[in-house]
Formats: structure tokens, C-alpha cells, sequence
């Protein structure tokens, strides 16, 4: 049985179709990725698997466990690092991390042996009593992540975990990400802008205006998208090609006076 | 069961680190009721004299300036609910397994513990004011202290429960609370007042919580003059407090049933 399994699953805020019946299935352990623009329901998607949002419409269950039916089950599954930083600035690193650890429970000898191990891996140990608000946003972000494996859950939701993070910081994580599955077995499901990001993934899913528009491998969804090639003029290429990078996360080349990249569909690209 | 037990500890207990690390919060808590005993008690307290035989303003207002201590504190849980809805830590509390009513309490309950320390430090004054304290007056107040902040703390949950911003829960405190905290009859006893405000304030459940707290400290004799009564008969301790309990049980409720139903 796959560890996530979502079915027609729709989210509308008012008039808004944010997720429209979306379906998919992630197995144990794998390293499954979102990617879309900004707006594409990602993270409304991830909402309605950790239990923050109802849904409007469909099923899904993580771990066995219904979403909707049996949230404290999913919580106890679930570990999170959200989109934004929900970490008490105001607490030290520790402090966060005991809060955590009251909070689920986790008993006294692991939860100190565990937030060791964490912090060691987060490359945080030196700072553990200093206060959240003294870190850098890649500290932040790393505390989240060990936060969010405190407990060691069978799932780990991560939205654009590598935001705002410098190259380097960006490796870091998926260092981490790639060793925790190796050692683990941890599923992971995560949310990216960015193409060249998604590769690390065992399997990408495409979303766009809250609709599936594909999903496979990275190394099949590369072949595809090779057939269809756009090419456009714009009256600023470089400018274009940024926007292209920021919006789709797809990487364009300016050649001859033309930004040049690939895409699963040109024609339903070119509506938008 | 066990599970919200736990949510009430783990989140009350961080309320009390955030209190004990913010500094100025720490600092505001005691330099504001002090601010208002030192001047509401330079200006009232030559032309006003005795408030009954034996009991001067400074000492009718001061446990009035405790009881709006207590009422202020408690109101604060719901800022801290607001304040973690916006700073977004919120977020890691309700995907945990620690359910929606632990929260509420905790948050409750941390703003009561909160409480009882800053009316420890304001006793103070008590000797200051010739007002003679025990022990056993001490712990009668401080567990009354404890569940009125708890049942008070209803009001500030509720109007937080759905609130997403401060300035919103400030401007509900403004029009709101604050009018309830001055006609509870800190500054003045509600008995001697144009009728319309006699009315409010006997409706208003925060007076009976100021009440108590004025009895414990002036003991019910010398009290009784000032005291709430309703229909000729003097509110007791225990009455006033089952006021409050009931009313902030209430709040509570509905306001653990709005939190939990929240997106
Ligand atoms: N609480 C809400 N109320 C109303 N509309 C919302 C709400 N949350 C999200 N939306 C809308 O739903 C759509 C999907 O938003 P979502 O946050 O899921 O996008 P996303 O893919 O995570 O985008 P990003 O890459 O910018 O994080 C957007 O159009 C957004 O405006
Ligand atoms: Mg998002």
C-alpha cells in the first residue's frame, strides 16, 4: 500500500479552485516532488495532508490514516518544515526543540540522545542555546528540518525547504535529505520551484492552476519535455528568461535574439 | 484525556518562558499598575479621604489595581494566540498531536501561573499601604488570582480564537474590554453610581472578579460597604467567584469549539 495515497482531491477557497481533483499515490521511502509556480496549490495541497485545511472534495490518507478522519493519527505520522518559519524566535534552538519533544511525547533518554544527533547533522551543536532570532535564515531553516525529524516520523512534508538558501546551504539540505532516506527509510514529499531542484526526486509531479499536468521520473519527464522546444521573442530576453527561471522554474537559453527552453506542453504553456 | 493534560503543561510552561525572557514584558507587567496606583492615588487621595471608616482610596484601589492586573493578564492569552497565528509558530502547535482544547487551556492556564507571580511581586506595596496581610489571606488570594485568571482568560480566547492580527485584537480590547475593566469598579465602588452604570457593572461579570479579590483584602466587615450587591444581598467571596466560573466557563467553550473548527 502506498504511504500517501490522494484521490480526487479539490480545495476551493470561494470561487477558487486552489487543488482540483488531484490524485496520486507515494510509496515508502521514496523522495517525491511537487514542482509549479507560484499560486499552483502546492502548499495547499500539503495543508490538506498534514490536517491544517479540510478538504472540499476527495480522500486522501497518509500512513494508512484519513486526513480528515483521523488527524491525530497523521499528526503523530507526519513531521513538517512549512513554507514560512514557524519557529519560536524568542526560544533558543533547544528550547524549540524540547518544546517539540514535549509535544509528542518523545521520553526523556531519546529526546536528548536524538536532539544530539540533529543538531550534530544540522551543523548546529555550537549553537543550540543561542536565540532563534540570532540566526541566519539558513540556520533557521536547518533547525526546522531537525525539528521536524525530532520524532522520527514516517513522513516528511518540506515546502521549498531550500528557499532563500545560498547554494552551498542548498546542497547541505539535500544532502540531508538523500542520507535520512538511505538511512531511514523516511518518505519524503517536498515542493520546489525549481526544475534543476526536482532531479534529486525519485519521481516529479508537474502542477500548474491546482491540476496534474505531469508525472514520472525526472530522467523521463526531461525526454518528453525534449520534444517540444518554445521559442520566443521578448523585447527584453534576459528579463524574459528570469521571469521564465522565477515563474516556472524552467531554465531558458537566449540564443540569436531568442529565449529558447523546454516544456511538457507547449501549446497549453503558451495560454498561460 | 492524558493528551490534554500534556497539551495544557507543554503550552503553558512555554508561556512562562516567554514571559520570563521578554524582558519588558516582564517590566511592563509590574510598572503599569504601579504607574496607575501612584497617580490615581496622588490625585483622588487627599480629596477623597476615608472610602468607609478605616479603609483610605490608595487601599480601596489597590486590590481594584491587582484584580485589573489579573484581568489584563488574563486577556493576554489571547494575545499570545494572535501573536503565534501571525509569527506563524501556531502552525507547529495545531499539526502536533496535542489537541485543540489542551491549547486553549494551556494558554489559559499559562497566563494564570503569569498572574499569580505578578500579584506575588505586588504585595508588596501591601505594607506600604497599611494593609496588613497573612498567610492564610495570601493563599485564599492567590488560588482565587489563579481561577478567575483561568476562567477570564475565556473572554481573550475567544475573541482570539479566529482573530488574525493584532490590530484587530486590539481594537476589540479597546472598544470591548477596556470599558469592562473600568466599570468593574476598580476606580470607584459600583454601588454609588447614576443607575445606567450600576446596571452595566452589575451585568458586568468582571466586576464580581474585582470584588473578590477587594474582599480578600479588606476583609468582608470592612468590605461590605463597598462590596456588590445585588437585590440588597452582599455578594460573599465564594459567590463572586462562581460568578466568574461560570461565565469564563462558558466563554471557553465556545471559544476551544470556535478554535477547533478553525481553517
Ligand atoms: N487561505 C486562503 N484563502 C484564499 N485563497 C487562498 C488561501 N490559501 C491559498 N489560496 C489561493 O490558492 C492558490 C494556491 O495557493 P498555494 O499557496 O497552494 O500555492 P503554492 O503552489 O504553494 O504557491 P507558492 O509557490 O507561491 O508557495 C493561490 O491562488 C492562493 O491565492
Ligand atoms: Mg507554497
Amino acid at each position: 500500500m502506498n504511504i500517501i495515497e490522494v484521490s480526487k482531491l479539490s480545495k476551493k477557497f470561494g470561487d477558487l479552485l486552489a487543488v482540483d481533483d488531484v490524485s496520486f499515490g507515494v510509496e515508502e521511502g521514496e523522495v517525491f516532488g511537487f514542482l509549479g509556480p507560484n499560486g499552483a496549490g502546492k502548499t495547499t495541497t500539503i495543508n490538506m495532508l498534514c490536517t491544517l485545511l479540510l478538504p472540499t472534495g476527495g480522500k486522501a490518507t497518509v500512513n494508512g490514516f484519513d486526513v480528515v478522519k483521523q488527524r491525530a493519527k497523521v499528526r503523530e505520522s507526519i513531521g513538517l518544515v512549512f513554507q514560512d518559519s514557524t519557529l519560536d524566535e524568542y526560544l533558543t534552538a533547544e528550547q524549540n526543540l524540547k518544546f517539540h519533544a514535549y509535544a509528542y511525547k518523545i521520553a526523556k533518554t531519546e529526546r536528548e540522545q536524538r536532539m544530539n544527533e540533529l543538531l550534530e547533522l544540522v551543523e548546529l551543536s555550537e549553537r543550540r542555546k543561542s536565540k532563534v532570532s540570532t540566526f541566519s535564515g539558513g540556520m533557521k531553516r536547518r533547525l526546522e528540518l531537525a525539528r521536524g525529524l525530532l520524532h522520527s516520523p514516517k513522513v516528511l512534508f518540506l515546502d521549498e525547504p531550500t528557499q532563500g538558501l545560498d547554494p552551498q546551504n542548498r546542497r547541505h539540505i539535500w544532502d540531508h535529505i538523500h542520507n535520512l532516506r538511505r538511512k531511514n527509510n523516511l518518505t519524503i514529499f517536498l515542493t520546489t520551484h525549481y526544475m534543476d531542484e526536482a532531479e534529486n526526486c525519485d519521481r516529479i509531479t508537474i502542477i500548474d492552476h491546482g491540476r496534474i499536468i505531469a508525472m514520472d521520473t525526472p530522467d523521463k519527464l526531461k525526454d518528453s519535455v525534449g520534444g517540444d522546444q518554445v521559442r520566443l521573442k521578448a523585447e527584453d530576453n534576459i528579463k524574459a528568461a528570469e521571469e521564465l527561471r522565477t515563474k516556472y522554474g524552467i531554465s531558458a537559453a537566449i540564443d540569436n535574439d531568442e529565449v529558447t527552453f523546454n516544456i511538457a506542453q507547449g501549446n497549453s504553456f503558451y495560454q498561460n | 484525556m492524558s493528551d490534554i493534560f500534556r497539551g495544557v503543561w507543554v503550552v503553558a510552561y512555554r508561556e512562562l518562558l516567554r514571559f520570563i525572557q521578554e524582558r519588558s514584558r516582564l517590566f511592563s507587567s509590574f510598572a503599569m499598575p504601579l504607574i496607575f496606583l501612584v497617580i490615581f492615588g496622588a490625585g483622588f487621595g487627599e480629596t477623597i479621604g476615608a472610602m468607609v471608616p478605616g479603609v483610605n482610596y490608595l487601599q480601596f484601589m489597590y486590590p481594584g489595581i491587582i484584580a485589573m492586573t489579573v484581568v489584563m493578564g488574563a486577556i493576554m492569552s489571547g494575545i499570545s494566540v494572535v501573536w503565534d497565528r501571525e509569527f506563524g509558530f501556531l502552525k507547529e502547535i495545531l499539526v502536533s498531536p496535542l489537541g485543540r482544547s489542551g491549547i486553549m487551556l494551556g494558554k489559559s492556564v499559562g497566563a494564570a501561573t503569569i498572574s499569580v507571580i505578578q500579584v506575588t511581586v505586588m504585595l508588596i506595596l501591601a505594607p506600604i499601604l497599611n494593609i496588613s496581610l497573612s498567610i492564610l489571606m495570601i493563599l485564599q488570594l492567590l488560588l482565587v488570582v489563579f481561577i478567575i485568571s483561568v476562567s477570564i482568560s475565556g473572554l481573550g480566547l475567544l475573541v482570539a480564537a479566529r482573530m488574525k492580527s493584532q490590530q484587530g485584537f486590539q481594537l476589540v480590547t479597546q472598544i470591548i474590554i477596556m470599558p469592562l475593566i473600568f466599570l468593574a469598579g476598580v476606580f470607584f465602588p459600583v454601588n454609588n453610581v447614576p443607575l445606567w452604570m450600576e446596571f452595566i457593572s452589575k451585568i458586568n461579570p468582571l466586576t464580581y472578579g474585582v470584588d473578590a479579590i477587594r474582599q480578600i483584602f479588606l476583609g468582608s466587615e470592612a468590605a461590605a460597604a463597598l462590596s456588590v450587591s445585588i437585590f440588597g444581598h452582599t455578594m460573599s467571596v465564594l459567590e463572586d467567584v462562581l460568578v466568574v466560573v461560570v461565565f469564563g466557563g462558558i466563554l471557553m467553550l465556545i471559544a476551544i469549539w470556535s478554535f477547533s473548527r478553525q481553517e
